[in-house]
């Protein structure tokens, strides 16, 4: 019984003997790894801070100011205006009163001459309107 | 282990033939037995003394050993306690409100020479030379080999360079990993960012330093490694500070000025949103500081005209005067008041140019066309002491807040004592001088209702708290005797549709260093809060000496100069902050007129 005894211990103790040996290697690859991994998270880090320094001198706005103005003929980009904003609201309801003397039919390809004599009217009163 | 017995019964048996005594027998086994025992426990006790003895000398061999290892190795610390990720960018990012990049930093390297493994120097000094023209061949040969072992040669490398100077290939040219602050938005907000450089360089890194505005100031906090990934967020809008800058460029071309200063704020935060200085500078390359024998500081394009320029902004002043008269309920808009003359002890006031208003205007309509008389009248009204307190009160005669380092320097000039003289010059800008941020500040002021503002350059997350200078109603009348400028009086090229923009011109001359005005040279300012039905911006517009022309004739006054800049600006700016422009009803009839 003493003798199984020790004989457990000892294999016992061999057996903590190798699975400490081969912690302390596992460890140490690990530890190596993370290094690697940091060297490559900082190598990323240094790439991503270059490309947003990048980013940020293509989109700066002297550059886009001279493409736009390079590429007016193809895109016809302009400053925006406070007329191109407004309120819902404050859009206006047709006007009632209608001009006389408009062309009979309105050709929307062209421009068109919207000028005309203005007739006195009240919103509400129905008249006869633009075909 | 056969065991004797004592009385072993053959022998017993023999003795007792032979007549011997039987114990006899019995003892000597026993003594036999005994010395048996004795031997055995002797020679257990020698090996347990000679294993402690072996045991104790390994022990000791083993700690003597590794004591002897630690002292003979340098120490190194254990290395999977470098667990936390290194960071990389020293200093932080400074970033718009919108979270655009105004300054990063980017990886670089510096050329450094160690002489003693320089095989050709000769032949380096002289490739070196071609590839950076700055350097000159014998300067740089001179150093090489006149004994020291190290120099540097360059701060700064840029990726070609960098390869070039490999491709020379001495083992003697050596590179420092370091990084360089950028600003990738060149010229854009300069006055505002300021600039960086290199503090204590070392061969592996190197320490950056802000060394001027919001880079200097703020430089503790850009610096804190717990922060280093946290961009600053500044108040500025990178849209609207190049509109500005685009617009005031244009128009300071136009009107030949010499310089310009124009300033967006938020009136109820007191936010910059945008804040241009022309001429302006690249601070990725700052231009040296030292300016021209005889040249004014304000000519060196690093002077921030909009928060060092102390100038004296003329009539923009006139509505701290009005409006503190009706708060102290001297006054109503509507109460006349004597145009005709002013004199003070022997000092008599005219108007600009010459004009004159009539006998009495209101209060209003002395605000409107501008007058001086009227308005001295008011300040008189109100007396020195009280208007010292008043403008002390609104900011304008102490150095802006502002996060900038050059703004503790720049502080007003204010006449030491305050006669009446001073009292009714000052009521109209003149003999005291703030600078635009300040004014800034103050129309905020006017524009938010009646509440302090403090400037700043940050983006503010907590809705600002600040003294109330004015009570609510004179601050909405100030702002509509503001927009009646606008509408009918000298500031009528403002009037951008819709936007209803409320401002004050001032026209001031400029100062000769050896005392007294220039005749031709003037200092021209438009300060105004939109929309007057809802102030929530207040835009100033200086420009240095302009001269803008209307048929033929030079006009010097803001109204022909600054005003359709600033008009142009809040033209520009107003569609990009999402400002709606209001409907502009016209009165239907005379009924509806009167009632407004």
């Amino acid at each position: 019984m003493r003798f199984f005894i020790y004989v457990m211990a000892f294999v016992g103790l061999l057996g903590l003997g190798s699975w400490a040996y081969s912690e302390n290697y596992a460890m140490r690859a690990k530890v190596s790894e993370v290094s690697d991994l940091q060297r490559e998270i900082g190598l990323l880090r240094d790439a991503l801070s270059t490309q947003k320094a990048e980013w940020a001198y293509l989109n700066r706005p002297d550059r886009l100011r001279e493409l736009v103005n390079l590429n007016y003929e193809r895109l016809g980009l302009m400053p925006m205006e406070p007329a191109q904003l407004g309120f819902a609201a404050a859009v206006a309801f047709p006007r009632v009163p209608l001009a006389t003397g408009l062309p009979d039919t309105l050709d929307l390809t062209k421009s068109v001459d919207v000028q005309g004599d203005l007739k006195p009217g009240k919103l509400g009163d129905v008249e006869e309107s633009v075909p | 282990m056969t065991r004797t017995p004592l009385r072993p019964l053959a022998r017993i048996l023999q003795a007792r033939l032979k007549g011997d005594n039987p114990d006899a027998i019995e003892r000597e086994n026993l003594r036999l037995r005994h010395e048996e025992m004795r031997d055995r426990a002797m020679g257990r006790a020698k090996f347990r003394l000679g294993l402690l003895a072996v045991s104790f000398v390994l022990a000791f061999t083993a700690i003597g050993g590794r004591m002897g290892l630690m002292a003979s190795q340098t120490p190194v610390e254990p290395k999977s306690e470098i667990g936390a990720v290194t960071i990389q960018a020293q200093r932080a990012d400074i970033v718009d409100r919108q979270g655009l990049t105004l300054a990063t930093n980017m990886l670089t390297h510096s050329l450094y020479v160690q002489t003693a493994d320089l095989v050709d120097p000769p032949r380096v000094a002289r490739e070196l030379s071609i590839l950076f023209p700055e350097l000159k061949e014998e300067d740089l040969l001179r150093r090489f080999t006149d004994g020291r072992s190290f120099l540097w040669v360059r701060k700064v490398l840029s990726p070609e360079q960098l390869q070039a100077v490999h491709e020379i290939g001495d083992p003697g040219l050596l590179f420092g990993p370091r990084e360089m602050r950028l600003y990738p938005n060149g010229t854009l907000a300069a006055h505002i960012l300021g600039g960086a450089s290199f503090g204590n360089e070392g061969v592996d890194s190197a320490e950056l330093i802000g060394v001027a505005g919001i880079e200097k100031a703020l430089d503790a906090r850009l610096r804190d490694p717990a922060l280093a990934d946290q961009p600053l967020e500044l108040s500025i809008d990178l849209t609207l500070q190049a509109t500005m800058e685009e617009v005031l460029a244009a128009g300071m071309t136009m009107m030949h000025a010499r310089g310009a200063a124009g300033i967006l704020m938020n009136v109820q935060s007191g936010e910059i949103l945008a804040m241009a200085s022309l001429p302006t500078f690249d601070p990725n390359d700052r231009p040296s500081p030292i300016v021209a024998k005889g040249a004014e500081p304000a000519d060196s394009p690093l002077f921030n005209r909009a928060v060092q320029g102390v100038y004296e902004l003329g009539s923009t002043f006139k509505i701290f005067a009005a409006a503190q008269a009706m708060e102290l309920g001297l006054v109503t808009p509507d109460t006349q008041i004597n145009t005709a003359a002013l004199s003070v002890g022997k000092k008599r006031f005219t108007e600009y140019d010459g004009h004159n208003y009539g006998p009495t205007k209101t209060v209003a309509e002395v605000i409107e066309v501008s007058s001086n008389i009227g308005t001295g009248h008011i300040a008189l009204m109100i007396g020195g002491e009280r208007q010292q307190q008043f403008l002390s009160l609104m900011g304008l005669l102490d150095a802006s807040p502002v996060e900038l380092v050059e703004a503790p320097g720049a502080k007003p000039l204010r006449p030491g004592r305050w006669p009446d003289v001073v009292t009714v010059t000052a009521s109209f800008g003149h003999g005291i001088s703030s600078s635009p941020l300040n004014l800034a500040a103050a129309y905020a002021s006017i524009g938010n209702g009646g509440i302090k503002v403090t400037p700043t350059l940050l983006k503010r997350t907590a809705p600002m708290k600040g003294i109330r200078v004015l009570r609510h109603d004179v601050a909405l009348e100030a702002v509509k005797m503001l927009r009646r400028v606008v509408v009918s009086g000298t500031a009528t090229l403002a009037d951008v549709p819709g936007y209803e923009v409320a401002g004050k011109t001032g026209t001031a001359d400029k100062p000769r260093p050896g005392g007294g005005y220039y005749d031709d040279k003037v200092i021209n300012t438009f300060a105004s809060v939109f929309p007057a039905s809802n102030p929530q911006y207040v835009l100033v517009v200086t420009m240095d000496e302009p001269e803008g022309s209307s048929g033929g004739d030079v006009r010097r006054t803001a109204g022909w100069t600054a005003v359709p800049v600033a008009a142009e600006i809040i033209k520009r700016v107003g569609p990009l902050m999402g400002l709606r422009p209001m409907v502009e009803q016209s009165p239907d009839n005379a009924v509806t007129a009167v009632k407004n």
